[in-house]
């Protein structure tokens, strides 16, 4: 399982990495993983505001279907138009091929969430 | 199994008929004058030309590519796939229940409504509930109806702030699904690691915005909810109503009851527990029932008893409505009383238990070879977390895909959700030991395989007509109808 350091990482398996003002915002391999091959990804809407812990899109895989959570409050400025060509790129690279890039409301929730080595043993009791 | 693997398209050829008309002996009229063109199909109506035997030889051969309890066992998890007697066709191919008419006046059909009538009351005994509606024609049906009344309920209190239903994560996904459906958010509560409900987090989640908590007892995992009745309790203070998944009865029947755990409204799954058809478009059968103080509240019309006579009562001002024309599937009706009259009260106890020691005995003789997350005695289905060779290249769905090679229905697999890789068992009462041994053999040498040459699991199935379908592309790319090249 990969898990990639200086990111931040929630319980629902969701990961953000800063970028500037911005923040990037996908799902980790274990939940990648777990949910096998994906099919479809639901993105959110542009200039949605979303608040943390609240769905901001759907992720299908041959599995199951799951809601994402937002890891922190936040307004979405962009979304990853190639996962609705190519939802299987999640399964390539978690990592590399997020799901959409937000404007965090107060980089201070960052410090609610998991880093790498928390996140790391947070897996290991979830397995 | 049967190679035959044709669409009726692709063996028509044009010209070829089945029939023959005598001549034409009325004239022929202008069709735009009969009906109008912007009625009319503009495309010409593609239809299979074929013969009478060649049509009768394609529906047989396909008829026999089913697979279905009687043809093999069929241990799909949460879904209760028993063998349904035939003494239930013979009762419901009666002229006198078959040939009635839905609107036949209430006098000629006091039989039927005495069976609607002497069901319900049944149904009720059996669960310890007071009244039961038999309309909703599926299980997702009365779960909707379940919940329509739980909100029917507070909202005739002067209560509508109770917009949100509680939902476990270990949840079939038709609770959250009908709850959303019902108007309702759904809070979704995360599970103890033994698939139980989890005390505090209910605690946290329970507020008076909070209609009630759906709920299956036995859980998902098929373990027993001690905790059931501190559950009922801590929903009741809350002011909500606790609602019963009858998907897992077949576990407890005769031996306890889900009102006298407490819960305050139920669905039933005629064609799970009490053996009527499954699949295949049944139809099913999912009546609900309810306690006392919800009982003005089912769908109406509800069949009554006024002294000798049966009638509909229509004059039901707080029902929720009427879910289903007429009365529900009624020939599933007769099926499910017939099973229920022959077995008894004796013999309904004896299906539970008998579903339960299956169900154990399979899970005892596989735990050496495949992960079992939660080693306890099981109710009637239990839940495997994939081989138990970790290292091993094979995945749950390529033992699901060998499965086919031996003839087997496969288990239900990656349900539930909190159980990684998860292979749910649910052999139900009305197997053979021989059966379940032969089954039990099959799946350790599958997990021998796995070790050994994992490419047969890898490749399977290679005995069926169509080999591993690519589930992406089927997920993705579905090809759903045939079209002319």
């Amino acid at each position: 399982m990969k898990i990639v350091n200086g990111l931040y990482y929630t319980q629902d398996h969701e990961w953000v990495k800063l970028e500037g003002n911005a923040a990037l915002v996908g799902i980790t391999d274990f939940a990648a993983h777990a949910l096998g091959s994906i099919v479809f990804v639901e993105l959110p809407e542009v200039d949605a505001e979303i608040e943390a812990e609240e769905n901001f899109g759907t992720i299908e895989s041959v599995k199951a279907a799951s809601d994402m959570l937002m890891p922190v409050t936040g307004k979405v400025i962009a979304v990853n138009e190639d996962l609705e060509n190519d939802p299987s790129l999640v399964n390539s690279d978690p990592y590399e091929n997020w799901i959409c890039k937000i404007e965090i409301a107060n980089k201070a929730d960052l410090d609610e969430l998991m880093n790498a080595e928390e996140y790391e043993a947070f897996c290991k009791e979830e397995a | 199994m049967v190679k035959y693997d044709q669409l009726i398209f692709e063996i028509s050829k044009e010209g070829r008929k089945g029939y023959a008309f005598p001549g034409c002996k009325v004239d022929n009229v202008n069709l735009d004058e009969m009906i109008p063109s912007a009625l009319r199909r503009g495309t010409e109506i593609i239809l299979p030309e074929v013969s009478e035997p060649q049509l009768v030889r394609h529906y047989t051969q396909v008829s026999m590519k089913n697979f279905g309890v009687d043809t093999g066992f069929y241990p799909l998890g949460s879904c209760t796939m028993k063998y349904n007697p035939k003494i239930n066709e013979d009762m419901a191919s009666l002229p006198k229940f078959s040939a009635l008419h839905p609107h036949q006046e209430e006098r000629t059909v006091q039989g039927a409504l005495e069976l609607m009538h002497n069901l319900s009351g049944m149904l009720s005994e059996i669960g310890g509930m007071d009244a039961f509606s038999l309309q909703p024609a599926a299980g997702a049906q009365g779960e909707l109806a379940g919940l329509m009344i739980i909100k029917a309920y507070h909202e005739k209190r002067g209560d509508f702030k109770r917009t949100k239903i509680i939902v476990p994560d270990s949840a079939h996904g038709t609770n959250p699904a009908s709850a959303h459906i019902a108007g309702f958010d759904v809070v979704e509560i995360k599970s103890t690691k033994d698939g139980a409900i989890d005390i505090e987090n209910l605690k946290a989640a329970l507020n008076d915005e909070i209609a009630g908590l759906m709920l299956t007892n036995p859980s998902t995992l098929g373990l027993f909810e001690k905790n059931i009745v501190e559950i009922a309790k801590l929903v009741h203070e809350a002011g909500g109503q606790l609602y019963y998944d009858g998907a897992n009865l077949n576990a407890i029947m005769g031996q306890t009851r889900p009102g006298d755990m407490g819960f305050d409204v139920v669905h039933y799954n005629l064609h799970k527990t009490f053996t009527t058809p499954h699949g295949g478009g049944g139809p099913g059968s999912g009546p609900v029932g309810v306690k006392k103080h919800l009982e003005p509240f089912l769908p109406k019309p509800v069949v009554t008893k006024v002294g000798d006579t049966f009638t509909l009562d229509n004059n039901r001002p707080d029902s929720i409505g009427r879910l289903k024309s007429f009365n529900g599937n009624f020939g599933i009706l007769v099926r499910a009383y017939t099973y229920i009259l022959t077995m008894g009260a004796e013999g309904l106890s004896r299906v539970s238990e008998m579903a339960v020691l299956n169900a154990n005995y399979i899970q005892e003789k596989l735990k050496a070879h495949y992960t079992l997350p939660v080693d306890t005695i099981c109710k009637h289905e239990f839940v495997l977390a994939g081989l138990k060779n970790e290292l091993s290249t094979c995945s749950t769905l390529d033992v699901a895909k060998r499965l086919l090679d031996h003839g087997y229905h496969p288990p239900t697999i990656y349900f539930p959700l909190i159980v990684p890789n998860a292979i749910m068992i649910e052999p139900t009462e009305t197997e053979s030991l021989e059966t379940l041994d032969a089954f039990i053999d099959v799946m350790i040498q599958i997990s021998k395989e796995a070790d050994e040459n994992p490419e047969l699991l890898k490749n399977a199935p290679t005995t069926t007509v169509i080999r591993r379908v690519d589930e992406v592309m089927a997920a993705r790319s579905p090809i759903l109808k045939w079209e002319k090249q």
